[in-house]
């Protein structure tokens, strides 16, 4: 019994020392009071230099949060708890954000820089006049492939991937829009198709398509393809410049049959405490040079026109990445379908993937 | 007095159950009677008697009895042979080290490991069979499971092969009992217990696999609790994702009863 109780006692003892030194490395790095902002951001996706440089211009301390799913991080803001004060959704989650009263209006005589942003990106229908949202990155989903490895072989179109020399050379990434997105696409429905007849044509068209396809991976994806582990992805426009940094024979292309076109943008959740700090991080984060510089460490297409000045001209006149939006390719930007209709894109989804070889 | 201070000792037991056993499941049975619109209703129930999710129930038992099977034909000749080495505690540590090591790095490891460039297809090139599909393949993701589950089976088989008693191997033996006779007669019966809880520490959490279906087998193995995860993160269906997780603990009641010691 003695021997419980010193137990009990030493373990106690560790604890509590554990939790001063915490608290105590906590204060000493400022992560404790009022001049602290908390960014909730996707994992990867902003340069870590420009976080230094705005704590040094600012005295504010940022502690930074990652994602990886727009629906975690609403799961995570809806139920409180969190002290986010900038997050980075992508559009269809902003609309249902802005529904269910989780976003702050932004104040834009404190974002003074947002006159470099593109005109072609602001006040869309997600969030009219930008009420809510400011624009970060945007981008296309295509596919990155390796021509060496298809022996030159060209893929222009959704529909070149049912290709029967491609047997396991696909990659997919693990997303229901994305993925039910590309057997519309192929079918040239809408993106947004809501209509359940399609949709079971879109699903039994990816399912002649399974043969085709290695594996439905999440970020491993990148990794995957740089290795050539397979020939094929289907990727978002970003990950297709991060993976052709790392390996040069691969290329990207927008299908013809059109393809999502997507938003992220900042915002300011219900959950923030400091609301001056996030404006003065959205602020920072517009200027050209700062945009500039972020969007050649994260591979993304950058809105801030002004910023593509100060790019390297091989990015900015790649148009892979920076396709010519009113020429646009049947680009099409995702809805807030609503909970059901995402429930059905998900069960074709699961369906999809139980397709045996 | 006596029974008083008995009864206090239990209350950190019945708190404990009561917040984190009973309540849990009774918040996923109350879930699983809601449409993803908060109605009430039994359609997720019926939902499950689809052909897709028996379907998922089918192969989820299947790969479960697969990772199952093959850990205990690996985990028992290991156990025994643990019980006959001279550091037993030094050969015991080393099959447990690796549970020490966060389950996410073990499966990176392996796709390195299986990749087209890896350390296996090497090998396999060298020994003249040629570069083969490992990564994404059933082999794989039985074979990573089984690596991940196997110290779960070899710890309790060893327990009761240590406590196994040697002088009924040698009376056996004595009487004229073949190795095998004494084997199966003797020393497997004896350490049945252990050979039941061992197969319960690996197919209980077998069946609710994820993460592992995904970075090892592609999603070429949907499992429920691959399905579970989905529902709870994406889709946001937490009545489907309960009424999914209500039959999971129904199946393992089942097993648990039919593999319990009945006494």
């Amino acid at each position: 019994m003695k021997k419980l109780v010193q137990m009990f006692a030493a373990v106690f003892a560790v604890a509590m020392a554990l939790l001063y030194l915490a608290s105590h490395l906590n204060t000493t790095q400022g992560y404790s009071g009022d001049n602290t902002l908390t960014i909730y951001n996707w994992g990867d996706y902003i340069d870590p230099e420009l976080i230094k440089k705005f704590e040094k211009e600012t005295g504010i301390k940022v502690i930074y949060q990652t994602f990886d799913s727009n629906e975690a991080m609403m799961t995570k803001i809806a139920q409180g708890g969190t002290t986010f004060d900038v997050a980075v959704p992508s559009e269809y989650a902003i609309n249902k954000m802005i529904e269910e009263d989780l976003l702050i209006p932004l104040d834009h005589s404190k974002l003074p820089n947002l006159k470099y942003i593109n005109p072609r990106f602001l006040d869309l229908s997600f969030d009219p006049k930008n009420k809510y949202s400011i624009p970060y990155f945007w981008g296309t989903v295509g596919i990155v492939y390796n021509p060496e490895m298809l022996g030159g072989k060209k893929i222009t179109s959704w529909n070149d991937l049912w290709d029967k020399d491609l047997r396991n050379q696909i990659l997919l990434v693990d997303g229901a829009r994305e993925v039910i997105g590309m057997g519309l696409n192929s079918l040239h429905y809408s993106l947004n198709d809501t209509n359940k007849a399609h949709l079971q044509e879109a699903k039994r068209k990816l399912g002649a398509l399974t043969p085709n396809i290695k594996a439905i991976v999440g970020d491993e994806i990148k990794m995957l393809i740089a290795n050539e582990e397979a020939a094929v992805g289907v990727v978002w426009s970003g990950d297709a410049a991060e993976i052709m940094s790392e390996n040069e024979k691969l290329d990207y292309v927008v299908p013809k049959e059109g393809s999502n076109l997507w938003f992220d943008n900042m915002v300011i959740p219900k959950t923030a405490k400091n609301i001056e700090g996030a404006h003065k991080f959205i602020n920072f984060m517009l200027d050209p040079k700062h945009a500039a510089q972020n969007a050649e460490y994260v591979g993304y297409s950058t809105p801030n026109q002004k910023a593509l000045d100060y790019l390297p001209k091989e990015i900015a006149n790649d148009k892979r990445f920076y396709p010519d939006l009113d020429s646009a390719q049947n680009l099409e930007v995702y809805e807030n379908l609503g909970k059901r209709m995402l429930a059905y894109y998900n069960e074709l989804f699961l369906e999809f993937k139980m397709h045996k070889k | 007095m006596k029974s008083n201070t008995r009864n206090l000792y239990l209350i950190p037991y019945v708190l404990w159950i009561l917040l984190f056993v009973v309540a849990p499941i009774l918040l996923i049975l109350y879930y699983s009677f809601f449409d993803i619109e908060g109605q009430f209703t039994l359609g997720n129930y019926k939902k499950f008697f689809t052909p897709v999710y028996l379907r998922m129930t089918l192969s989820s038992f299947w790969y479960a009895f697969l990772i199952t099977a093959f850990s205990l034909i690996i985990a028992y000749p290991t156990a025994y042979l643990l019980t006959k080495t001279k550091h037993k505690q030094l050969w015991l540590l080393l099959i447990i080290l690796p549970t020490w090591i966060n389950l996410l790095l073990k499966a990176y490891a392996f796709l390195g490991i299986f990749g087209t460039f890896g350390f296996a297809n090497s090998f396999l090139e060298l020994i003249g069979i040629g570069r083969k599909q490992l990564l994404f393949t059933d082999f794989s993701f039985v074979f990573v499971s089984v690596y991940i589950f196997i110290p779960f089976m070899v710890l309790p088989i060893y327990n009761a092969l240590e406590k196994l008693n040697p002088s009924l191997v040698d009376a056996a033996r004595d009487l004229g009992a073949s190795w095998w006779t004494t084997f199966r007669r003797v020393v497997f019966p004896l350490t049945l217990d252990g050979v039941k809880s061992g197969c319960q520490a690996v197919f209980i959490p077998a069946l609710s696999l994820f993460m592992i279906t995904r970075l090892i087998a592609g999603n070429r193995v949907i499992t429920l609790g691959t399905a579970i995860e989905q529902h709870f993160l994406v889709t946001q269906d937490w009545g489907m994702g309960s009424t999914i997780a209500v039959f999971l603990i129904i199946a393992m009641a089942i097993i648990m009863v039919a593999t319990g010691n009945r006494k």
